[in-house]
């Protein structure tokens, strides 16, 4: 008989006044008692909704009867099947948009916390397993992948379990694309990540740092080498400004490079050479998961204040949730319905303020939320001394000036299948967010792993 | 890893290293510039590049010692390594067809400018060079400059080798004495790239600048190396270095490259004091 309690078993956290001024991870994990009683709230359903949830079809429902069990190495087994980054998903995926948001148990009450489930027993895995990867027999055959992100990870992991010899290209000094440069270390500790990348060297996966594909290398010249088929996974690429006045001005910032100086150029040690600008008071522009991460890093940089400041209604926020609330409770301060006009700033170019305009919501738009609409007359100023703008990306163009044949649409995002990452280029796939524009992480691995299966019919049909 | 295989002293502060980097030598080209990484935990800084051997494949740098990372750069040794080395980054310079050019170079910039004009003057064009220095004593490449030219024109800030003027006031008085140039580059500090492009303007010379912003990845990602030209938001890294010297807003890119002053003084100190206290020891 299940265990008909209506609420998940709450996560140990951090006390926030305690972590909003260190990085140290937030959620401190389930224990085996406590990960062991969430898991007798599955019901085992026979229809497994939880699974079509998720981008890359984890089999949730048996991986929960082990650890109910207490064989918390054998659910890792079961994980790892389908999942390449279980320690990763478990900590970054919008669970509450994909598994759990089809749990029957969320019908009446909470769902079970697949999330945190995942996540304790990748957590044991590592902790306690014994390394066992076998190296797979080779098939003779070369693929390459650009990107060291979360999406050519995924793939490089899939083709070497079928045997190709795949070697990785990325551009920056280290593995891991957004996971080590954008998501912070108290959301995702880098040295998880660093783990699963070294799950992925003993799986016989070669990474070339240092390679920018598009510059060092073109995709030809790649093929020219004796790559027989190449994944692209470059990732989204420029930040997008807000196309207001002062923007260029000292003291604004892209999430993007204040999330890089803290997380890969690690600013927020001490003795670290890379600079940052602290700040007393900084706003963030934007409602996504960069927006709330740039938030609380912030925080934790020394600031006093933290803005959100969101166009549209808490409603539409895009963010995760447990993001959202875990920002309020470290003190972020959220301005909603509030559009950006003009960074204010001093005749030397500094930042002084962000002034803005009161929004309200009028009729939905091809998005289907409703538009918010400026209320005339209602601009004030906000005293700041930095401002981010985390509002999104555009492609890298590298790549698309220096692939003939590599079709793009009219934003500059490669045009791929999306059910198998097919491009207009033959044995050329690609996935992430160099085809969707900024996405999440787990999506950039569901299109990893459907190319590592279209690239391993193509190149069967071809020999 | 990649290994330091030669180390020149050109001036006090400036230093010149041919690194083993054959990955980036295979495709480098004048205007390009590399991002290093001297060691782990370290900075990435941008540095241009000053030339390359696709045979042997090295790329040579040229850096002032001006920062924590540039010194520390300058501390290693022929035989020693540097962590990381990328590119080559950033749009080659487009020099296809010029017949007569001005190449305009201050300083360090000197040394930036020298492929772009050995590269002209190899392909057969005739070019001006004038670079300038602030005293005799830090003039850095003056045979190699006086190879790569129809005229070399070398002035100081205080006249301590023989004529002492700005580069701006020799372009002045090349243009006004009637030489008709294709284009005018200027590589430099940007209040210098800013005046000759101020002295270019009224005779409506096509004049290219190569902006040294402050950059992090160096690939695109950060945004951090923007600037405003004709108006528009641009990045350094994937839509430069070289930009149209009369569309760039070079006041506000000034301020921007100052921004971390501050830290960038106290990494200074933090790291010389580190090397006393291993003199020290």
């Amino acid at each position: 008989m299940a265990n008909m309690i209506p609420t998940k078993m709450p996560m140990p956290t951090q006390d926030p006044d305690v972590r909003n001024k260190n990085f140290d991870e937030v959620a401190l994990g389930y224990t085996p008692e406590q990960a062991m009683e969430e898991a007798t709230r599955c019901l085992n359903c026979k229809h497994k909704p939880c699974i079509s949830g998720c981008p890359v079809q984890v089999q949730i429902p048996e991986f929960i009867q082990l650890v109910a069990e207490g064989k918390f190495l054998e659910a890792a087994d079961k994980i790892k099947e389908t999942s390449s980054l279980p320690a990763v998903c478990g900590r970054v995926c919008p669970q509450e948009t994909q598994c759990e948001m089809v749990c029957v148990r969320g019908i009446k009450g909470e769902s079970v916390a697949i999330g945190r489930l995942e996540r304790f027993v990748a957590d044991y895995a590592r902790e306690h397993g014994e390394e066992k990867t076998e190296k797979p027999v080779p098939n003779g055959h070369k693929c390459a992948v650009v990107g060291a992100g979360p999406a050519g990870l995924t793939c490089a992991g899939d083709l070497a379990r079928l045997g190709y010899d795949v070697t990785v290209f990325e551009a920056l000094h280290i593995a891991g694309g957004v996971l080590m440069y954008g998501i912070p270390e108290f959301r995702l500790p880098k040295e998880i990540v660093q783990k699963e990348i070294e799950t992925l060297e003993a799986l016989g996966v070669k990474f070339v740092l240092n390679f920018v594909v598009g510059r060092s290398e073109t995709i030809d010249e790649l093929f020219e080498d004796g790559y027989e088929a190449v994944f692209i996974a470059s990732g989204a690429g420029l930040p997008t400004f807000m196309g207001i006045p002062g923007e260029n001005a000292s003291g604004v910032y892209s999430a993007n490079e204040y999330l890089t100086r803290i997380n890969l150029m690690q600013a927020y040690h001490k003795d670290a050479d890379t600079p940052i600008f602290r700040a007393h008071k900084i706003a963030v522009v934007g409602g996504g998961n960069v927006a709330m991460d740039a938030a609380r890093s912030a925080k934790r940089m020394g600031a006093d204040e933290v803005y959100i400041i969101y166009r549209r209604s808490e409603k539409e926020l895009p963010a995760r949730l447990e993001e959202i609330d875990h920002a309020k409770e470290e003190g972020i301060i959220f301005k909603f319905l509030t559009a950006p006009l003009e960074v204010v700033t001093d005749e030397d170019f500094n930042v002084t303020g962000l002034k803005c305009q009161q929004m309200e919501l009028g009729e939905p738009d091809e998005s289907g939320r409703r538009r918010p609409v400026p209320v005339p007359g209602s601009d004030f100023v906000i005293d700041l001394d930095c401002v981010i703008a985390a509002i999104g990306t555009t492609p890298n163009p590298l790549i698309r000036q220096t692939t003939p044949g590599l079709e793009t649409n009219r934003k500059g995002c490669i045009v791929a299948d999306d059910e198998n990452g097919i491009t207009s280029k033959e044995g050329v796939f690609a996935g992430g967010d160099a085809v969707t524009g900024a996405a999440t992480v787990i999506l950039a691995m569901g299109a990893g792993k459907r190319a590592a299966v279209a690239m391993d019919n193509y190149l069967k049909n071809k020999h | 890893m990649y290994q330091i295989l030669k180390k020149r002293t050109l001036n006090a502060n400036t230093k010149l290293m041919v690194i083993d980097a054959p990955h980036v030598a295979r495709k480098a080209e004048p205007g390009q510039f590399i991002i290093l990484r001297v060691s782990e935990n370290g900075e990435r800084i941008p540095l241009t590049i000053a030339a390359y051997d696709r045979k042997k494949g090295t790329v040579t740098i040229i850096f002032q010692e001006v920062g924590a990372t540039t010194m520390a750069l300058g501390e290693l040794n022929e035989g020693e390594y540097v962590r990381d080395f990328v590119g080559p980054l950033g749009i080659a310079s487009e020099l296809d067809g010029l017949k007569k050019v001005a190449v305009v170079g201050g300083g360090l910039g000197c040394a930036i400018a020298y492929p772009q004009a050995k590269k002209l003057h190899d392909m057969g064009c005739e070019v001006d060079l004038i670079a300038g220095f602030r005293n005799k004593d830090i003039i850095i490449l003056e045979e190699e400059m006086r190879a790569a030219s129809t005229n070399l024109y070398i002035v100081t800030d205080d006249g301590s080798n023989g004529r002492k003027a700005l580069v701006t006031d020799v372009l002045k008085e090349l243009i006004e004495a009637g030489n008709q140039y294709d284009e005018v580059i200027a590589i430099g500090p940007m209040i210098m790239m800013k005046f000759v492009a101020e002295t270019t303007r009224p005779h409506g010379i096509k004049t290219v600048v190569s902006m040294n912003t402050i950059m992090v990845d160096g690939t695109g990602m950060c945004g951090c190396c923007r600037l405003t030209v004709g108006g528009e938001t641009k990045f350094a890294c994937v839509d430069g270095p070289d930009f149209d010297g009369h569309l760039v807003d070079f006041d506000s890119s000034m301020r921007r490259a100052a921004m971390y002053k501050a830290q960038e003084k106290a990494a200074v100190e933090r790291h010389q004091c580190n090397l006393m206290k291993q003199e020290v020891k």
